[in-house]
């Protein structure tokens, strides 16, 4: 199936997600919307390292690995920033006893 | 497709225990296109990374926090209608940026081509790409002494 299909469906991931953290109150929900855009970009880092792989299989065995290999360090990356950013959630919680980030606007005063 | 059906059920429900449900099944359906690209070692990573560990980190602290129904005043209705219209004013500009391209209109083979399989991809980490693998090491390392020295109980 032609690479538009690819593109397409990540960009409508990666703008239900945007959507998601724009919308939500609730800290672990934008969290997990944070968590679909780097899924969508996996998406299509694959889908384009196949697309390299087809058009170098000539001249080379290992064409497009690079992309798949990318995609590996991506998800340690986030697999990192989830542990954190979930330690995070949890200080914030046991200070203020609530996930709802409009609380967070006390450090103006 | 199912993906994007189950993204919108995550941004959308009210439950946040249903969102992680939905992601999981998001996490499994982009599996499955992985799996239809042939890059098998990227789907069992995916499925044991994301859906097995993230999302089990999720539901702890779903649970921990004991969450039953998100509260939801009704005075931002107007902030969710400006978050939907930006998202889907973003959505239309890459649409539509993308959409004129034609010299992109390969056909992408699905099950052929062996550069997914784990052998390939394991010589080739370990052969150029080593640098990275020994620095995302001393990542994890950094992230779980941050996550513990964060979460302390004074």
């Amino acid at each position: 199936m032609p690479i538009n299909y690819y593109i397409f469906l990540s960009i409508a991931l990666f703008c239900i997600g945007i959507v998601g953290v724009l919308t939500r109150r609730n800290a672990i929900i934008i969290f997990m919307c944070i968590e679909i855009m780097l899924n969508a970009v996996n998406l299509l880092l694959v889908a384009f390292s196949k697309m390299h792989h087809l058009k170098n299989v000539a001249a080379n065995a290992s064409a497009g690995s690079e992309g798949q290999l990318f995609v590996f360090f991506i998800m340690v990356v986030a697999a990192a920033e989830v542990s954190v950013g979930l330690s995070i959630i949890v200080m914030m919680y046991r200070n203020i006893h609530s996930v709802d980030i409009n609380f967070l606007n006390r450090l103006k005063h | 497709m199912l993906a994007v059906f189950s993204a919108l059920m995550v941004i959308t429900s009210k439950n946040p225990v249903f969102s992680v449900i939905w992601l999981i099944l998001v996490f499994f359906s982009i599996s499955g296109h992985y799996l239809l690209f042939n890059a098998q070692f990227l789907a069992i990573v995916n499925i044991i990374v994301y859906a097995g560990a993230i999302m089990v980190l999720f539901l702890y602290v779903l649970m921990l926090l004991d969450l039953k129904k998100e509260t939801e005043p009704q005075k931002n209705h107007w902030i969710k209608i400006a978050g939907a219209v930006a998202g889907g004013c973003l959505l239309l500009v890459l649409v539509a940026a993308l959409k004129k391209a034609d010299n992109i209109n390969n056909i992408v083979a699905t099950r052929e081509g062996d550069i997914g399989l784990i052998q390939n991809l394991g010589k080739l980490l370990f052969n150029e790409y080593v640098v990275p693998f020994e620095i995302s090491s001393i990542l994890f390392l950094s992230a779980m002494v941050g996550a513990m020295v964060i979460g302390k109980k004074e």
